[in-house]
């Protein structure tokens, strides 16, 4: 089975979503990347999802896991690029994922990343 | 002979009379008086329709849809288009085919079969008239409708990073609908990280709008822009509160307060990212 | 009802499958991008649904054409266990499998037209439309 790459940047990791992924990848992406953040230490995880024209309960659960799971293991995960219509289609399917951070690109997503790990530095840490 | 045939040799003989006629009957019903077509102008249109329609009568053409009629019909069109664009009443318009018609009622009188199958064609060329002229018109009110519309969703610039929708008049639904799909897109567009809604000019919004709002708010966050709602009025706020949304929208009471809160959160950004202070910042 | 084009659904590869006829039938209709990523939505829940609590099942695609309008019916049809109590199904957060319990609901919301038949033990047939 293909899996989804997961590059690493710096501290954090970047997963770039360019297919219409069926369950059992997104399924895979979730166990890869909680494994590669255990064995690297990243701090963040960006995932990339501008290629992205459909976003479902589905895969929103998955982001949504990864969030989670990253989190507790001191990684914060920052889903970036999504798209107009995507966005309008989760809010009207009651999906507002809560609890994840957004950015519109991935060289803000890394300013975010950075801001927190900033914060933290001087002892303020932000969980949302 | 064929009657088309001879109704083109009657008008060949007379042409130039024929044209002084039609031009003088035009100049009392036509509208012309207010100057926005040339009477030059006016005398090469004739002059050019009038040689188009005796060569495709001479061809032996009897219906407006004859392929000898081909070049005749564009220039009615483009006529006809030219006149709606320029503010002809309908009539206005179809006057130039009904002067034609009895300024040639003289010369015609000579053969009753003629004139009887130049009269239909005519009758038929009036109504392409109106069609086309019809069409010009929908063609025009459809320009205008996107361009109100375009109007009425104003997205700007108002920093890097920042842009402000400032919104005017009533919402219904369906144009809050269009308004906010344009705002997100102009967020991707002008990658802007903060979007002010303006509803300073907003009068009222209903339950259905209020919801269209914070819904796009959501979207937009998830994007990963933040939204800050400005000019809300006394109504507007009871309204959303009814409606028991708590949704964490940052609201500022002026446009001018949105975008000085705007500013510090991009300025606080862009001063941790980078150690040079941004001007304005 | 009759017409219209029937695809199978038995693995979540014909999930992905429906998911691009759909985008591609709601691009030729004309629909906005939204409307597309709606009913393409759509479409995906009810899908995985048909798969993961009907056993597998069909979807039927047809164009609608009514006077002016241009529309998208899809019918989804499994022959699972079916649903017991409907309004519990649709209420956001209700699941029995391993979503976020949005898909019936959602679906709703995404449509303009929504229409759930179940019989326990029979199967289920959820109707949805989208209008240009």
């Amino acid at each position: 089975m293909n899996r989804i790459p997961i590059l690493r940047l710096g501290q954090a990791l970047l997963v770039t979503i360019q297919v219409d992924m069926h369950d059992e990848l997104a399924l895979a992406l979730e166990e890869d990347l909680t494994q590669k953040i255990w064995a690297t230490g990243a701090r963040g995880v960006l995932i990339d999802i501008s290629a992205l024209e459909v976003v479902d309960s589905f895969i929103g659960r998955m982001l949504h896991a990864i969030a989670s799971v990253s989190r507790v293991l001191d990684a914060e995960t920052v889903v970036v690029g999504m798209r107009p219509a995507v966005a309008i289609t989760l809010v009207e399917l009651g999906l507002e994922l809560p609890g994840i951070r957004t950015a519109l690109d991935v060289e803000r997503g890394m300013a975010l990343l950075r801001r927190r790990d900033d914060a933290e530095a001087e002892g303020d840490v932000e969980r949302r | 002979m064929p009657d088309t045939q001879t109704a083109a040799r009657l008008i060949a003989q007379e042409e130039a009379a024929i044209v002084s006629e039609w031009l003088r009957l035009q100049e009392v019903d036509g509208g012309l008086g207010s100057g926005r077509v040339s009477s030059a102008e006016l005398r090469v249109q004739c002059e050019r329709f009038l040689s188009l329609l005796r060569r495709g009568l001479a061809e032996g053409a009897e219906a407006v849809q004859d392929p000898a009629f081909t070049e005749l019909r564009d220039v009615l069109r483009e006529l006809s288009r030219s006149r709606a664009i320029q503010g002809f009443t309908p009539t206005e318009t179809a006057t130039f085919i009904f002067a034609l018609k009895e300024a040639m009622f003289r010369t015609l009188q000579q053969d009753a079969d003629a004139a009887w199958a130049l009269t239909r064609l005519l009758d038929g060329f009036g109504l392409y008239t109106f069609e086309a002229y019809q069409r010009a018109r929908e063609e025009v009110i459809a320009r205008q409708q996107r361009e109100i519309s375009e109007l009425s969703t104003p997205v700007v610039k108002l920093w890097d990073g920042v842009l402000a929708l400032p919104l005017i008049g009533t919402l219904d639904s369906e144009r809050t609908q269009v308004v906010m799909e344009n705002l997100l897109q102009n967020i991707v567009d002008l990658n802007a990280e903060i979007a002010i809604i303006d509803i300073t000019g907003v009068p009222t919004v209903d339950t259905l709008v209020a919801q269209h709002l914070l819904k796009t708010i959501a979207a937009a966050r998830l994007m990963g822009a933040d939204c800050i709602i400005s000019g809300i009025r006394p109504q507007i706020a009871q309204t959303m509160v009814h409606l028991g949304v708590d949704l964490n929208v940052v609201t500022k009471a002026s446009l001018a307060d949105a975008f000085a809160l705007a500013l510090r959160r991009v300025g606080q950004s862009v001063g941790r990212a980078a150690p040079v202070a941004r001007p304005g910042a | 009802m009759s017409g219209g084009d029937l695809r199978e659904i038995r693995s979540s590869d014909d999930v992905v499958r429906v998911r691009q006829e759909v985008r591609a039938r709601a691009q030729a209709l004309g629909f906005s991008l939204v409307d597309q990523t709606k009913i393409v939505t759509a479409a995906s829940e009810l899908a995985r649904n048909a798969l993961d609590y009907g056993g597998g099942g069909t979807v039927r695609l047809t164009e609608l054409r009514n006077g002016g309008r241009s529309g998208l019916r899809l019918e989804f049809e499994d022959q699972g266990p079916g649903i017991a109590d409907v309004e519990q199904a649709l209420r956001d957060g209700f699941t029995t499998g391993r979503g976020l319990g949005l898909g019936l609901g959602g679906a709703r919301r995404l449509s303009n037209e929504f229409e759930l038949v179940s019989q326990p033990g029979r199967g289920t047939r959820v109707t949805i439309t989208r209008w240009k």
